[in-house]
């Protein structure tokens, strides 16, 4: 319960200062995608399940407000925290090359994604111009603001499971 | 007390991934095919974040501001010295635009702009976030059903349409502009009342700052660059005879028939704080 909550306030955290400040401080009209971070960071940190449902809850929340679709962010980010729990045995607290290289995948992929999706079918093809413009941009920011946000996460993460560990041998 | 849920009685990771996948679909076509969205989820969701949004919105403008009395005294003094210069350009062009707002102001006592505009019911309304990702552009209102915005209703800012109102909840409302690559608007000159298709485009709007239209059917050079774009009277969602942009570059398309070229938007959607909607929505005989 309590991992719920934090993760939820989190989910609404990022969600804000993505739509907020973030809009705001945007460099080369190009601002970071803090959902998909901490899609991401959940998914190896904590395996396949979490990152799947924080993906679908994250998503659903962009969906409502920003998408014109109700149901798409929520598929993207959905797969994008399932794909990066299967990195779940590969991760190590210590070591932040995986995280930057998974958060960058994601970022792209996600990216991706939305270009097909909802530019390349509408005939709108130079991807290249789109890729050199937008995506790259925005995954370089993203990288920049992941440098920080992933330790927070990270020193969160370790007190829940600190905390769990704790109440869970009280009752053995 | 909490027990410990064996593992047997959890479903496999893999099936409840399917079972949401399937939901995402389904939602997808739903909302995609009866056109709706939201719903109970809009009422929920407006209540949990809209407050906050308008929080940090709110302290997000007093930083800002604070940030940009710290602007260094240096920029401030190049772009006085840049400025300077500029201004000795702009007076020379300012000579040839005065003889054009001449005609300019013709045209629209002609076309009763003035007379037209005001005589909408409007209500302000202030901009508390903008689109999350990088692709679109589209904003959320902190006005929404219970102050009587509904779906379809024109959105000004200053003297020209910031955009469209594409779905509401009961505290804000999601406001496409036109700036959007999503977005298509039937517009029209001014002066000639020749119609075009303006439609937002990401592209041009990073490069120039401009938007495209297309299918301008004219006579060569009956138009040229500086002409006002305002929302014709064909269109089915948008009223008629509010200013769009100003055209930036026109050239004849391959054809030969019609022109296209970009538009300056009228609105200034990198700083957009507050808008007003018109709360009368176009009514189309279907």
């Amino acid at each position: 319960m309590r991992r719920k909550i934090t993760v939820f306030l989190i989910i609404v955290i990022c969600f804000l200062l993505q739509s907020t400040l973030f809009q705001a401080w945007s460099l080369a009209s190009v601002s970071p995608n803090l959902l998909v971070v901490v899609t991401s960071a959940f998914g190896f940190m904590r395996g396949r399940k979490e990152g799947m449902w924080i993906g679908f809850f994250s998503g659903l929340l962009l969906d409502i407000f920003f998408g014109n679709v109700l149901g798409f962010y929520a598929l993207v980010c959905m797969y994008i925290g399932y794909v990066n729990g299967f990195f779940r045995k590969r991760f190590f607290p210590e070591d932040i090359k995986l995280p930057i290289i998974l958060i960058s995948f994601s970022d792209l992929t996600y990216n991706l994604l939305v270009y097909v999706f909802l530019f390349f079918l509408r005939e709108r093809f130079r991807i290249l111009y789109y890729f050199a413009h937008i995506m790259l941009p925005e995954l370089v920011y993203t990288i920049g603001v992941t440098v920080f946000l992933y330790f927070i996460l990270l020193k969160i993460n370790q007190k829940l499971e600190a905390v769990e560990r704790r109440s869970a041998s009280k009752f053995v | 007390m909490r027990v410990k849920r064996k593992p047997k009685h959890t479903m496999p990771t893999k099936y409840i991934l399917l079972i949401l996948t399937c939901l995402c679909v389904v939602l997808l076509f739903v909302s995609f095919t009866l056109n709706i969205s939201g719903g109970p989820l809009n009422t929920v969701a407006g209540y949990v974040f809209v407050p906050m949004q308008k929080g940090i919105n709110a302290i997000g403008t007093w930083f800002s501001d604070k940030a940009d009395n710290l602007k260094s005294l240096k920029a401030v003094m190049k772009e006085n010295e840049e400025l300077k210069s500029q201004v000795d350009a702009l007076t020379t062009d300012l000579n040839t635009i005065k003889l054009e707002q001449y005609e300019l102001d013709n045209l629209r006592e002609l076309l009763e702009l003035d007379k037209r505009y005001p005589s909408y019911e409007k209500v302000g309304a202030r901009v508390i976030s903008k689109d999350g990702g990088n692709w679109f552009s589209t904003f959320l209102i902190d006005k929404g059903s219970k102050d009587g915005i509904e779906k379809d209703m024109n959105v000004l800012a200053g003297s020209g349409l910031a955009g469209i109102v594409i779905d509401v909840g009961p505290n804000f409302a999601k406001v496409r502009s036109v700036i959007d690559d999503a977005s298509n608007i039937s517009g029209a000159t001014l002066s000639t009342t020749d119609y075009c298709i303006i439609n937002g485009n990401l592209q041009t709007m990073n490069e120039n700052r401009v938007i495209e239209f297309s299918g301008l059917k004219i006579g060569e050079d009956t138009v040229e660059a500086g002409e006002q774009i305002v929302t014709s009277n064909i269109s089915d969602k948008y009223l008629p005879g509010i200013l769009v942009g100003y055209i930036q570059q026109i050239h004849r398309d391959p054809n030969n028939l019609t022109s296209s070229g970009t538009l300056t938007p009228a609105v200034d959607f990198e700083h957009l704080e507050e808008v007003l909607v018109i709360l009368e929505k176009k009514q189309v005989g279907k």
